[in-house]
């Protein structure tokens, strides 16, 4: 009798235990980084080394979210946010990643910068089921969920770029004659591809000329005249800002006349289209997601002026005309949201099923018709563009806004 | 006359009696120094010993830098390209035809020996200065050849090239990280013994007495040529395997990983360690892998500042490493 009540009493500490541990390890797997007043986040930046001009990115971030606390935090909890130096170079960035998952156990790793370093981690991110948010690159190799399900870029990927100048091409100059100005490495490339997936059958017809041209190159004047030579009258200009100044300059030199597009990581007025020269520039197509703060269309708008607030309060020293500035605001921003529609189920797997589900969410920084949209096998948050124009002075957005999204928008 | 004897003959006993314990000190600090890498594994989280496998590479590469600079008196602010030599020959072996890890090592030892060697032929014309110039071109030149399109279909280009995590073999009870923290020491180890045996050998008395005079060297019969271009071949077989190891640790190579910034992290490591001793590179490993995180700890924005103020602080505590710095303290220890 007193054996059985031992046996029964052993048997229910048991059973007892046992769940206690399947819950422990559930929740414990689960919830890292998150407890009942703060959620752990954790961000690698170059603020070394050759590529320290992203950091303000990183500040940004970290400004933003010193004001979601400030204003009584998300979820009702507090956000610490912990953020480490990789001088750009990917064995640090996986030191750093590692110290942030196993050391400082964040529930997740947000806007990690750089192609290069942002794959030297995420094999091991996935490995640990540990949220890759809205990685800092446009590479369009951060968002295939069937293979990398914990990684998520955010900015319109270069591929999606590309398609959106097909479909504009496709819709305005069916006949056009392409020539292909890219930088060789897998940025120039993702833009080539993006572009000839858009023209579909077309492309083969339509582009007449590709020129690579190396980083090492001094300059681009030769491809620009082999382009010229080939009869193209569209001018696909994939180059990084120096080299995009000497194609644009270059082209009007040699009396290229055909309609310019320039892809959106040169269209900044200051560092390419002043130094090609404004008159050299004027027609120019290129396309943008955020609002550009200098631009005086946008003097009044309630975004706008929301960010310059948050630039006056939070992050003083910043640089308003920096696109680092908005760029980290608005990514942070996007985060703000993934953890408003998570506070239900504040675990890894909750936040990475929010993020997939972000469904036509405006930013205040994004034009009117540019939305994050994610599902759970669409993992590039951002696929819209709007066109813009150069008018000789400042950029003019014309046309509707363009998907860059697989087919069925 | 026989007091005189008696007194000699004592002195040389006790000069030998000081020698032997020292000896025997230095012997004991080894295994102490051993053991304490051989337990820290056991007592760490999985990145520390990610990170203390890390400063070990690091000072094999050093090791294998100091046998250049320290003992053959070569300067180089290239050994960054020897150490991404020998990581894309282990990624490319690892991806492109399959082979275990372990292979890595022979292999991405001999190609950096051959192309140490071969750096070392040119080289023999140039002098400290000039020679530290031509191997900051190949420091800088290095993450341009590796994006060459020539050589994309093996090197991946700017993408680099994913590795994966080898287990333990044997079922032995380890962790990834831990075996490959033994995996890595064992190496250590056996690099470390051939570069002491190679210092004390007749080779290693050759090429320290070009370093010291190169015109009594030569007339001693050393041939000068074949013994630079040599040093330069050992010494990048060092860091080309500590490159293999890096890369099978860090599971990821991309030419961004080997830039002109890992060439002076190097240099920096063996001065801080002390130039010529080659117990040193454990000291430069350790500086090259935890002063970043701890110049960060005190600001982010001035991080390379801090760094900066920590190296003229070590180098004005320790103006010959800390090499000099025990030697310095033994000496006091001594005399006392």
């Amino acid at each position: 009798m007193k054996t059985g009540n031992n046996m029964r009493h052993i048997r229910v500490v048991a059973v007892a235990a046992g769940i206690s541990m399947i819950a422990f390890a559930a929740s414990a797997a689960d919830t890292t980084g998150i407890t009942d007043t703060t959620i752990k986040i954790g961000n690698i930046m170059p603020y070394s080394g050759p590529a320290s001009a992203y950091s303000q990115i990183g500040k940004a971030d970290a400004a933003y979210f010193k004001m979601v606390n400030d204003n009584g935090g998300v979820c009702g909890r507090q956000i610490e946010f912990i953020s480490y130096d990789d001088g750009y170079s990917p064995p640090k960035t996986v030191e750093q990643a590692r110290k942030l998952v196993e050391s400082d156990q964040v529930a997740l790793i947000f806007n990690s910068l750089g192609t290069a370093t942002n794959s030297a981690i995420q094999k091991y991110m996935n490995a640990k089921q540990v949220p890759q948010l809205f990685v800092a690159t446009g590479a369009s190799k951060f968002g295939h969920p069937e293979e990398f399900p914990w990684t998520m870029g955010w900015q319109p990927d270069y591929v999606s770029e590309g398609k959106i100048y097909a479909r504009y091409l496709l819709e305005n100059m069916p006949d056009a004659k392409i020539g292909i100005l890219y930088q060789n490495d897998d940025y120039g490339q993702d833009y080539v591809n993006g572009l000839k997936e858009g023209l579909g059958d077309k492309a083969s017809s339509m582009i007449v000329a590709e020129q690579p041209y190396e980083t090492s190159d001094p300059t681009v004047d030769s491809q620009v005249i082999n382009l010229k030579a080939s009869g193209a009258n569209v001018f696909f200009n994939v180059a990084t800002p120096k080299f995009a100044a000497q194609a644009i300059k270059k082209a009007a030199e040699i009396g290229w006349d055909a309609t310019q597009l320039l892809n959106s990581v040169s269209n900044s007025v200051g560092s390419v289209l002043k130094p090609a020269g404004f008159d050299n520039s004027k027609g120019i197509i290129s396309a943008l997601y955020l609002k550009d703060p200098q631009d005086p269309q946008w003097k009044d708008d309630p975004g706008v002026k929301k960010w310059e607030a948050f630039m006056d309060k939070y992050y003083p020293d910043g640089d308003k005309t920096s696109s680092f500035t908005f760029y980290g605001y608005s990514v942070s921003q996007t985060l703000h949201k993934v953890l408003e529609g998570a506070c239900d189920d504040l675990t890894r797997e909750g936040i990475m099923k929010s993020a997939a589900n972000l469904k036509n969410v405006p930013l205040d920084m994004t034009p009117e018709g540019i939305l994050v949209d994610t599902g759970p096998d669409d993992y590039y948050p951002l696929q819209n563009m709007q066109l813009i124009k150069f008018d000789g002075e400042r950029w003019v957005p014309f046309g509707k806004v363009l998907s860059g999204a697989a087919e069925s928008n | 006359m026989s007091l005189s004897e008696r007194e000699a003959t004592s002195l040389e006993a006790r000069e030998a009696g000081t020698a032997v314990r020292a000896t025997s000190a230095s012997a004991l600090a080894q295994v102490g120094v051993l053991a304490v890498l051989v337990v820290l594994p056991f007592v760490l989280s999985g990145f520390q010993v990610f990170q203390l496998n890390m400063m070990l590479i690091y000072a094999i590469a050093i090791l294998g830098l100091n046998l250049l600079t320290g003992i053959n008196g070569q300067f180089s602010l290239g050994h960054g390209a020897f150490y991404a030599a020998g990581a894309y020959v282990a990624a490319i072996i690892m991806d492109h035809f399959g082979l275990g890890y372990a292979w890595t090592i022979p292999a991405a030892g001999l190609v950096c020996f051959v192309i140490g060697f071969l750096f070392g032929l040119p080289a023999l014309r140039l002098e400290g200065i000039y020679l530290a110039l031509a191997t900051f071109a190949l420091a800088v030149a290095t993450p341009q050849f590796l994006k060459l399109s020539l050589l994309e279909e093996w090197t991946n280009g700017v993408q680099g090239i994913v590795i994966l995590k080898p287990d333990a073999p044997f079922g032995l009870p380890l962790t990834p990280d831990q075996w490959l923290y033994f995996f890595t020491l064992a190496i250590g180890l056996l690099l470390y013994w051939m570069a002491r045996n190679i210092v004390a050998s007749r080779s290693g008395r050759a090429l320290m007495a070009i370093r010291d005079n190169p015109i009594a060297a030569r007339s001693m019969g050393i041939n000068i040529a074949l013994y630079k271009a040599l040093a330069f071949g050992v010494s990048a077989l060092f860091t080309g395997i500590a490159g293999a190891l890096g890369a099978i640790v860090v599971q990821f190579v991309a030419p961004d990983s080997f830039g002109f910034v890992l060439s002076v992290a190097l240099l920096v490591g063996l001065v801080v360690g002390g130039v010529g001793w080659l117990p040193g590179a454990l000291v430069g490993g350790a500086f090259v892998v935890f002063v970043p995180n701890i110049a960060e700890e005190f600001s982010k924005g001035l991080s390379g500042a801090m760094y900066g103020v920590i190296l003229i602080l070590l180098i004005y505590l320790m103006p010959t490493g800390a090499g000099g710095l025990i030697r310095t303290i033994a000496d006091r220890m001594k005399r006392h």
